[in-house]
């Protein structure tokens, strides 16, 4: 009986490091999509990444590519100065909702306006994971963090931000796109959207940010398998899955 | 290249293109627009790229992702925008990335004036941004100065690892002189393939990782002692500083930028007068030339500090003479530089003492 490989961990994957993320976070399966679409395009040894503040500031230590540790928010303004440096490069950021839609707003909005040749992958998971759980701009309404205590309300914080509508307003960006976690289905369609674009870039074609919904359990207050759930009953409805620019 | 007339922004803009800069990251503030706009036309027909950043926040964070790269960037700004820029320094610093940032001062605070200043001296000295880092800052007080320092300023940024500022005052940025702008020797040194991003199948495969974020208490000492290693070098090997008739001087003017220019005529009326009056001029403001203040003549009885600011360097000048001599100070603030007589006022009343 011959053996068969029937999965292996990604080239591109750090070995022998055990990750820091809590049990049901998503940012490992992230990060390993990530890796397998670097090993498949066959960019390791020209990609740069961006690490953001937060959970995923450490992402370092589990990609071998190279990568520049980026101020909070600020990822797309550092991308956007190697890119300009080095567009035979391809350059990534890795930022949270925390980072990419409070504090680093600015940045995402322009770089992505320039319609600079890059990849953003932007994981919401509706809440501040590294500072223990504060509300984010992507909080749910109703939703409780640390912050707000009896959930977001409205007239105080206003309405969770929509980034992937709002950006898809923007004539430059080429492709954006709002995938998501939970399940082995809607895994294989993160893995395809984050590969291509990353491949968009490879062909020079622009701006492409793949939004990803993820879990938080720790901060959210529920088991792995609830906080799952919970992303399919009450953040897909507000964040709708699918592609808002597709290089139209 | 033969001297021609430029104002001061253009020359430093210049300066950076025969010193190798093809990257320019800006954002428009009074008085230092000339560099941004000279870049913008000028950086394409040197097969260099000019961005347009959203705000001095995004600028120096360009900054910081085109220095990652090896390759010679610049950015410029005045006093409120080197305020906005300062997260961002001193991740440039942690993080030991190479990269050149103009200051073309102005007055102060907040939003202050258009006018000329100094009132940023231990905004760019002391830090500015958080931590344990030092900047090495550059203060001409010529044009022709504005254009070597901003050249030695690729030099300093690539040698050390380390952001370098030029800090020119408003005087600088918008007067006219006659200025050589020569191709800087360095001007084709390649990236160091050690470190920069971008060259990892040059290392065989291994990655490069530039960051600040040590959350273990033990790597991030060591961190610091490693820079702190760094900047006791620089300061023992690139401390700059002009004596100008400082021999015999009884009255010793400590001055820079354009304030020094200002105290070099009051010294020379001075001394056509038969009055025994001398200047000590620091060019890099950090590293502070402490090695200069201890050549002092025996003949010193007392020291002037003249700025465009409220007395920021009164207190370097004390510590650098171990508070030997009895230190005054003279100043104008608002955007107002003092003039020759108001120089020579000072010196002749600290003279009758």
């Amino acid at each position: 009986m011959s053996e068969i490989t029937v999965y292996e961990r990604p080239k591109t994957w750090t070995p022998d490091v055990s990750s820091h993320y809590c049990p049901g976070c998503g940012h490992g399966i992230a990060h390993r999509l990530v890796c397998e679409s670097i090993d498949e395009l066959g960019i390791q040894n020209d990609t740069i990444g961006l690490a953001p503040v937060g959970c995923a500031a450490m992402i370092y230590d589990y990609i071998e590519t190279d990568f520049c540790e980026a101020p909070h928010g600020r990822a797309p303004a550092v991308a956007t100065g190697i890119k300009t440096v080095r567009p035979d490069k391809i350059v990534f950021t890795y930022q949270g909702d925390g980072d990419l839609a409070s504090i680093g707003m600015g940045e995402i909005v322009h770089a992505a306006n320039r319609g600079m040749n890059l990849t953003v992958i932007f994981i919401n998971n509706a809440i501040y994971g590294m500072t223990g759980g504060q509300m984010a701009p992507t909080t749910l309404i109703g939703q409780k963090a640390t912050t707000c205590p009896l959930g977001r309300d409205v007239a105080v914080s206003g309405y969770p931000i929509r980034v992937s509508e709002m950006l898809a307003t923007l004539p430059a960006p080429g492709y954006i796109t709002r995938v998501t976690l939970s399940q082995p289905k809607y895994i294989i369609k993160a893995k395809q959207a984050i590969k291509k674009a990353f491949q968009n870039q490879m062909e020079g074609k622009g701006f492409s940010l793949v939004e990803v919904l993820s879990t938080c359990p720790t901060n959210w207050g529920l088991r792995p398998v609830e906080a799952f759930q919970w992303l399919m009953d009450e953040m897909v409805p507000y964040y709708p899955l699918g592609t808002f620019k597709d290089f139209e | 290249m033969a001297r021609v007339l430029m104002k001061g922004t253009e020359a430093i803009a210049e300066a950076a293109i025969q010193a190798g800069c093809k990257y320019f990251f800006g954002y428009p503030i009074t008085p230092q627009n000339e560099i941004p706009e000279y870049m913008s036309a000028r950086l394409p027909e040197v097969g260099g790229r000019y961005v347009q950043a959203e705000s001095e926040v995004a600028s120096i964070n360009m900054l910081m992702g085109g220095g990652s790269t090896g390759y010679r960037v610049m950015t410029s700004s005045s006093s409120p925008g080197i305020s906005l820029m300062s997260e961002g320094i001193s991740y440039i610093a942690g993080c030991e990335i190479p990269a050149v940032i103009v200051n073309v001062m102005r007055a102060g605070p907040g939003l202050g004036g258009i006018l000329p200043g100094q009132a940023d001296y231990l905004q760019v000295t002391k830090g500015g941004g958080n931590g344990d880092y030092n900047m090495i800052v550059l203060a001409p007080s010529t044009l022709q100065e504005c254009v070597d320092l901003t050249q030695a300023a690729f030099d300093l940024a690539q040698k050390y690892r380390n952001p370098v500022m030029v800090a020119a005052d408003g005087f600088m940025g918008q007067m006219m002189e006659a200025v050589e702008v020569k191709p800087s020797p360095t001007r084709d040194q390649k990236p160091d393939t050690t470190w920069a991003l971008g060259f990892m199948r040059e290392r065989g495969g291994r990655k490069s990782l530039l960051h600040s974020l040590y959350l273990a208490p033990e790597p991030l000492e060591d961190h610091n002692q490693k820079l702190q290693k760094k900047y006791q070098a620089i300061r023992d090997a690139e401390q700059r500083c002009e004596c100008y008739r400082m021999e015999d001087a009884e009255v010793l003017i400590a001055a820079y930028g354009t304030t020094a220019r200002i105290c070099r005529s009051a010294v020379n009326n001075l001394r056509n007068k038969g009055k025994k009056v001398g200047m000590i001029r620091p060019i890099t403001l950090w590293p502070y030339p402490r090695e200069a203040f201890k050549t002092i003549p025996g003949t010193v009885k007392r020291i002037l500090v003249a700025e465009m600011n409220a007395g920021q360097m009164v207190d370097d000048v004390k510590v650098a003479t171990g508070c030997a001599y009895p230190v005054s100070f003279y100043g104008r603030t608002g955007g107002i530089s003092p003039s020759v007589r108001e120089i020579e006022e000072q010196c002749e009343k600290l003279l009758s003492l």
